[in-house]
């Protein structure tokens, strides 16, 4: 029995974790949510919740989370791949990852300048004789950026997983004949697929609540769960309306990521 | 932004004569170092936890209160923990500046450190096991190695969630204590301050710089272990 | 494993020197001497001049932290966990915290400077007798617009803005109060109306003004539009006169159907410790001459008389910013409206931006 004990004593950090900064936050949330604007014990946040506003806005929501999400992917998986190749692949990594580094509101208002009227891309675009465009505030900029943050996040797992792959195994389908096309697609992606799967839980869920490029890049244009929590926190001071959006939020991931749990059958 | 009248120096000369400033940009290394350190033991051991959990239904439910701190708006998580810390009595300051940077670390090391022990085969460990090792060697001599990207990986996730927050940091602060993030913000209500910039292409390539010293440091030494195994 | 091991010792040791540095930093500008007064106010509301010059004259330490919205300085505040002397609050949260109790009293007679205040400023309805609190800065609400790119198009009222010619000009900031105000005003009603009917109804007018909106933006509006991103916006005073000192093509206008007057305001929060220092600092920055050199600085409106005095005079005399007796009749202060209502107008508010699509 001690010993038993002393075996475990290793998960005592990580479920004290669980148990103090996931466990009572979600409880505190929770409680929250049952309370009116006024203090009363009331369901009315859920009923709220219920009407076309916030629908439209779950719904709109998540079509960005998943434009978002597969354009990461499709940037991210051929550089991850391309990386693979070169000579110092670990230096490259790094030097993708470090930019992530510079503060997200910097990088922002970077783009409120490359983006502006006046901006690099609309001179690119007059010299080539396409005239000025309205890039910022747009669906565009907003996914273009958001991409743009989104990316170390992606490649990091994805390389993880091609860089473990073992090179036989290419081979292999190679001298049986197999088209390049045919080795990506049976081989390569199969095995990476649980690095694919981390990184669109990593960009997928957070996309759900972006909130800060909602304003500086899309001009409000866009309005996420994200958006709301922040205005009912900060603005309206609704802790109620707030905690029941994040209540939808966490249940939606939890959905999310039983959707895309690994499923690996004890071989 | 768009005034450009040409090259000067002053705003770096400007920027090394502001020790507040100074105090700050430390404050913040040394917290994204910290909280990535700590996250990263936590998380690793977390990690490990999982991993000797059997039942399916079991791991997944663990697996998702994980990442509810992924998905969280920051802003919830900012409220809560500052409610959280002030029950508890812990003064607003750098120690609640550090604990929820760990907190909010943990989760993205716990996904970085997993797939790798996932991959791990079983029968690695059972071999060793059967060759005499104990638990303790086990760890350190077929686990930890095999995890160690994985592990890095999670390190370099854990000091990019930190050096990046700014929600979060600007709840749970207090009586002085500032990281750059929180300052960035207050000093963009008049448009971004060009000693900022100036301070931000400086820890930019000072990081540049570290990571390409320390890669081939890394790379050195790896061809000479190398070679006297050959 | 050796090499997890190095790296982590790596890690630890440079923590250690770093803590050190600060530590040794933190001791070299006295932060961590008791002598400290800690004040809570907006970025970039203060001349840092004036920070040194208190330091000098009363030999205390002034630790200056900022907030960026009254309901984060708020949250803040009622959680305690930090102590702050000095906060400076809008009006409307004043109420609010009074509410629940957040607020010392002022002690009068430690402030011989109050004197220096215009008494159109003072005995206001959210703080009678200023038992609690001392105006800072005031302002208006209105449209800064850039001459240069409208032509000889004029701008007067807010029903200006509705024109067609504006299509996709005009930015506006992020503040629910602000832009049901202006569909408000621009009916003819109150800002303070709570009458549901005359809220939708603003909110209806609102809709119809969508295609000239390009954005809804926060504090970057300044930079937007000095940028020439966008030719209108509707800003606080203080912002469109750092606007106009950066882009002299701008121009400022108080709508004519009336608009909103604001207040921020010193204020003693309940968790100060350093209360005789507070007091000191109050009065310290009443002085007309201070006043004066703090207003030149940031650049709001002061509701200090004597420092006018010491200003230039083309600033005192801008009626953008001093405005005449007549337009100050038909500017309103924010009323508290009590949750529900406040619930009520940031509802109208998120469906009017989600209208945009």
């Amino acid at each position: 029995m001690e010993n038993k004990l002393t075996r475990n004593l290793y998960m005592v950090p990580y479920a004290l974790w669980i148990a103090l900064f996931v466990i009572a936050p979600i409880i505190l949330v929770l409680y929250y949510s049952f309370f009116d604007i006024e203090g009363n014990f009331s369901l009315i946040n859920y009923q709220n919740f219920f009407t076309p506003v916030y629908l439209k806005m779950t719904l709109s929501s998540f079509w960005y989370a998943f434009l978002i999400t597969l354009f990461s992917l499709l940037v991210a998986y051929p550089t991850a791949y391309l990386l693979t190749k070169t000579k110092h692949k670990q230096l490259w990594l790094l030097l993708i990852i470090v930019p992530s580094w510079i503060n997200l509101l910097l990088k922002a208002y970077a783009f409120l300048g490359i983006f502006g009227t006046y901006g690099v891309t609309n001179n690119f675009l007059e010299a080539i004789g396409i005239g000025t465009q309205q890039i910022l505030f747009t669906d565009f900029s907003f996914i273009f950026v958001s991409v743009y943050i989104f990316i170390p996040f992606m490649i990091l797992p994805i390389f993880n997983a091609l860089n473990e792959l073992n090179p036989t195994l290419i081979d292999a389908a190679n001298d049986l004949g197999a088209s390049r096309w045919t080795t990506f697609r049976r081989v390569i992606f199969p095995l990476t697929l649980d690095g694919v799967k981390a990184g669109c839980q990593v960009v997928f869920i957070p996309a759900l609540s972006l909130f800060m490029l909602t304003r500086l890049i899309a001009g409000n244009r866009v309005i996420t769960l994200g958006t709301a929590i922040e205005q009912h926190f900060l603005v309206t001071q609704d802790w109620g309306m707030g905690s029941t959006i994040a209540v939808f939020l966490i249940i939606i991931m939890f959905l999310f990521m039983t959707i895309t749990g690994t499923r690996k059958r004890g071989i | 932004m768009y005034n450009f009248e040409g090259f000067t120096l002053d705003w770096y000369r400007e920027l090394f004569q502001d020790t507040r400033l100074l105090i700050i940009v430390l404050n913040t290394l040394v917290i994204a170092l910290l909280s990535a350190l700590i996250s990263t033991i936590i998380g690793v051991l977390g990690a490990l936890s999982i991993y000797q959990v059997k039942k399916r239904r079991a791991k997944n439910t663990i697996l998702s209160l994980n990442n509810v701190l992924i998905v969280s708006p920051d802003v919830i998580i900012g409220a809560s923990f500052l409610i959280l810390f002030t029950m508890a009595g812990i003064k607003l300051g750098f120690y609640s500046v550090l604990l929820s940077h760990i907190a909010f670390s943990i989760p993205i090391v716990v996904l970085m450190v997993l797939p790798k022990l996932m991959e791990m085969s079983p029968t690695l460990i059972d071999a060793a096991r059967d060759l005499g090792a104990s638990r303790w060697n086990v760890l350190t001599k077929v686990i930890l190695p095999f995890i160690t990207p994985g592990i890095f990986a999670g390190f370099f996730m854990a000091l990019t969630y930190s050096l990046d927050d700014f929600a979060v940091t600007f709840f749970v602060t207090g009586n002085g204590f500032s990281t750059l993030s929180v300052e960035i913000y207050s000093l963009a209500r008049r448009g971004i301050s060009l000693n900022i910039n100036a301070l931000s292409t400086l820890l930019f390539l000072f990081t540049i710089l570290l990571v390409v010293i320390y890669y081939f440091i890394t790379q050195r030494n790896k061809a000479q272990v190398g070679g006297i195994r050959k | 494993m050796n090499k997890l091991i190095r790296v982590f010792a790596a890690v630890v040791i440079a923590s250690l020197l770093l803590l050190f540095a600060i530590n040794r930093l933190n001791s070299a500008v006295g932060f961590s001497s008791d002598n400290t007064l800690t004040i809570y106010n907006w970025g970039d509301y203060i001349d840092d001049d004036l920070i040194d010059r208190f330091e000098e004259e009363t030999g205390m330490k002034v630790i200056y932290e900022t907030f960026d919205s009254n309901e984060a300085m708020l949250t803040k505040i009622q959680q305690g966990g930090t102590t702050y002397d000095i906060a400076v609050p809008s009006e409307y949260m004043i109420a609010k915290m009074l509410e629940e109790d957040l607020l010392l009293p002022l002690d009068h007679s430690k402030l011989p400077n109050l004197k220096n205040i215009d008494e159109r400023f003072i005995d206001l309805p959210f703080d009678p007798g200023n038992k609690f609190s001392v105006p800072y800065f005031w302002g208006t609400v209105g449209i800064v617009f850039n001459r240069e790119m409208l032509g000889d198009m004029e701008i007067t009222s807010w029903n200006d803005l509705w024109d067609p010619a504006f299509e996709n000009e005009i930015l506006l900031i992020d503040g629910a109060r602000e832009i049901i105000g202006m569909g408000l005003n621009s009916l003819g009603y109150s800002l303070n109306d709570t009458n549901v009917d005359h809220l939708e109804k603003a909110k209806a007018k609102l809709d119809t003004l969508t295609p000239n909106i390009k954005a809804i933006v926060g504090d970057e509006i300044k930079m937007l539009i000095a940028n020439e991103e966008a030719a209108i916006g509707l800003v606080w005073s203080g912002d469109a006169a750092d606007m106009m000192w950066e882009n002299e093509n701008l121009d400022y206008v108080v709508p004519s159907e009336g608009s909103n007057l604001w207040f921020d305001n010193m204020v003693i929060p309940k968790t100060a410790k350093n209360i005789e220092g507070a007091h000191q600092f109050i009065n310290f920055m009443l002085d007309a001459e201070v006043a004066a050199q703090n207003t030149e600085w940031v650049s709001y409106s002061t509701p200090n008389k004597e420092a006018l005095q010491y200003m230039p005079e083309d600033m005192v005399e801008d009626e953008r910013f001093y405005p005449s007796p007549e337009l100050t009749e038909k500017l309103e202060v924010y009323e508290n409206l009590g949750k529900k209502n406040l619930a009520l107008y940031n509802d109208l508010f998120l469906q009017f931006k989600m209208h945009r699509k």
